[in-house]
């Protein structure tokens, strides 16, 4: 079974963490994996960076220009990754945007996932239409799951539309918002979150963007099966040991 | 017709709407809605009325005798320099901002490069009373100086992008972002034929008056709507589509598109998108632009800030691709020199961005008498800071 599937009928309350692959040192990739497991984070999202992340607030356009700068790519990504399943056995995700995987190639992209151990992606640029048309037969081919997003002005009928063609999860954004935004919980968003729970969707849901503290996870956690940790995370681990700042931050949210 | 959009907002291999779910629904509703409301009786009425009394439409289609006789053939020039702001750009700022307005909008963003689509749409909210902000990088904001000061007269908040080149692409990026964060009620005017599905159609359709007036000019003036030849310049390339729109069908009419080579198309500062560039998605839309192996976008170079963007309009793709254009590049020199030369022959300070286009007549052969009209998208004015250091004047 695949390993997405499988945490959400074994867990609630689900934390996952999402990083720049190859920040804040190129080498680090699979080092802060290992770290995150071993601190209790459930899922994790690695992002392959791209020079034009319109979807990304500073702190993650700053990680992935470093990453960038360094020489991360595709292809050195998933070198890095043939020791991901040495000692990671938490889901792993591959986040991105969609021109460096069409020049990588749709088939290579998903090959390759397979053969390291990633069990989905999150590819925000990806519209619904192309992936229908052009990648789902491949993901699927390949086991992997493909996350869509949906936001406060996501129309009902659309969201059922991306719950009928995702088999991972479904990520809710708290806001339209880049990255990296404070979540604050009003009577609107609590209204969107509720509305969403009441659709009784056949995928989970993870709610992401703004969640920053144990407060706003415990939030989250009360109306979907989990949240998404980025931009906080990314933040934390910018310098000093990554063993120590890895193992720092979870504990804020573990007591 | 086979080089316009098809109904999933393609054309041929390229097009359609690569955006995050945060931009769906505002270009959603754009797609639903951009057709009905140009199409509307009331709106055209009010946009032609602003395009005779505010822009000063029609622009004129001016015969160049002199710079005729040195070629050896009609040339004929589209004076979008004349309009209202200087540059054609006004031409898709009138029609969005109305459509904004159709659609309840109460706040604008932009991107700008040269700063001619910044002001024109500064221009606009000015006109109709709306709120302005516009995004434009750090580099261009130094050497378009006073476009700047315009834009901040003009009421508008001018916002420096400083990632990446700092220039027209992170501008863009930065203007994405900002309509991320502000889902509902802020329209974002995209000054070229760039973008997702429909923006590549809806700025057409609005520069396409260029080429329905000019066909006009041509019965007038030679007795035929159809030329020999059309040229126009290419960034992201709206002043080329609304130059080339009404001619697309006509298949005996030749359609270049003259790219900015910088420095030299190998020189690694350039901005030929077609000759360097492979395809792939870049700001909401499948197209050619200029990108590492890994699909990391490469920054362009050129002279000129309105070409200074590392891909085209999907349109524009499609048109290279299918072999109905001739898409060639011009340095930066190259420019310089075509835009003294139409000073000192003319009378006619060219923007640089205009004088690619002109500069590709030094390199065409000519049997005699061929009619050319060349599209003159901008004035030179903005652009004397450059042409003073480069000529020592």
């Amino acid at each position: 079974m695949n390993r997405i599937k499988q945490l959400f009928q074994e867990k609630k309350n689900i934390l996952s963490i999402y990083y720049t692959a190859g920040y804040p040192n190129i080498g680090d990739t699979i080092q802060i994996a290992e770290a995150l497991e071993k601190s209790g984070a459930d899922m994790l999202e690695i992002g392959f960076p791209y020079s034009d992340p319109v979807a990304d607030g500073p702190v993650i356009q700053a990680s992935s220009k470093k990453s960038l700068d360094q020489g991360m790519n595709l292809k050195l990504l998933f070198e890095q990754l043939k020791d991901l399943r040495k000692n990671v056995t938490i889901p792993v995700l591959l986040m991105g945007y969609v021109n460096p995987v069409l020049q990588f190639g749709v088939e290579n992209f998903c090959k390759a996932c397979a053969e390291v151990g990633v069990d989905g992606c999150i590819v925000p640029d990806l519209p619904m239409v192309e992936y229908e048309e052009f990648y789902k037969g491949c993901f699927e081919e390949h086991n992997l799951s493909n996350v869509f997003l949906i936001t406060p002005q996501t129309a009902d009928e659309r969201i059922h539309k991306i719950d009928g063609l995702t088999n991972g999860f479904i990520y809710l954004l708290s806001s339209s918002a880049t990255t990296g935004k404070n979540l604050e919980v009003g009577d609107t968003t609590e209204n969107y979150f509720s509305r969403i729970k009441n659709m009784n969707l056949k995928n989970p849901t993870m709610i992401g963007f703004g969640i920053s503290d144990k407060q706003t996870f415990d939030k989250a956690c009360s109306y979907a099966n989990g949240a998404i940790i980025g931009t906080a995370f990314v933040k934390a681990i910018e310098s000093g040991n990554i063993e120590e700042s890895v193992s720092a931050f979870m504990k804020k949210f573990k007591s | 017709m086979k080089y316009k959009v098809n109904e999933k907002g393609y054309y041929g291999d390229f097009g359609g709407a690569y955006i995050p779910e945060m931009l769906y629904p505002n270009v959603e509703e754009l797609r639903q809605n951009y057709l009905k409301i140009i199409d509307d009786a009331g709106f055209q009425k009010e946009f032609h009325q602003l395009m005779k009394d505010y822009v000063g439409r029609p622009s004129p289609l001016y015969l160049a005798k002199r710079l005729s006789e040195r070629y050896g053939a009609n040339i004929f020039l589209k004076r979008e320099d004349l309009n209202h702001t200087g540059a054609h750009k006004i031409n898709n700022t009138i029609g969005q901002i109305l459509l904004a307005e159709k659609l309840g909008k109460k706040r604008i963003i932009a991107e700008t490069g040269a700063g001619q689509h910044g002001v024109a749409t500064a221009t606009v909210c000015a006109l109709r009373n709306l709120e302005c902000v516009i995004y434009m990088g750090e580099v261009d904001i130094e050497r378009q100086a006073p476009n700047v000061a315009r834009m901040k007269m003009l009421g508008a908040k001018v916002v420096p992008a400083s990632s990446g080149s700092k220039t027209l692409k992170d501008a863009t990026n930065e203007a994405m972002r900002d309509w991320i964060n502000n889902p509902v009620d802020t329209h974002y005017i995209i000054g070229s034929v760039v973008g997702p599905h429909p923006y590549p159609d809806m700025v057409a359709i609005f520069q396409s008056i260029i080429s329905e007036e000019t066909k006009k000019q041509l019965i007038e003036q030679t007795g035929n709507d159809q030329p020999d030849y059309v040229l126009a310049c290419v960034g992201g390339g709206s002043n080329a589509m609304g130059m080339f729109y009404h001619f697309m069908g006509d298949e005996n009419v030749k359609l270049i598109a003259v790219e900015a080579a910088g420095k030299g198309v190998s020189s690694g500062f350039s901005a030929a998108t077609t000759y360097l560039g492979k395809e792939g998605v870049l700001h909401g839309s499948r197209s050619i632009l200029m990108q590492t192996e890994d699909g990391q976008v490469v920054e362009p170079h050129s002279v000129s800030a309105g070409l200074d963007y590392p891909g085209i309009g999907p349109q524009h793709a499609h048109l290279f691709k299918t072999g109905r254009g001739k898409y060639v590049s011009i340095t930066d020199e190259e420019s310089l020199d075509a835009g003294l030369l139409l000073t000192q022959l003319e009378g006619i300070i060219p923007a640089i961005e205009s004088a690619h286009a002109l500069a590709y007549l030094e390199k065409m052969e000519f049997k005699g008498g061929e009619n050319v009209v060349v599209c003159l998208s901008g004035r030179g004015d903005k652009d004397l800071d450059t042409y003073i250091k480069y000529f020592n004047l």
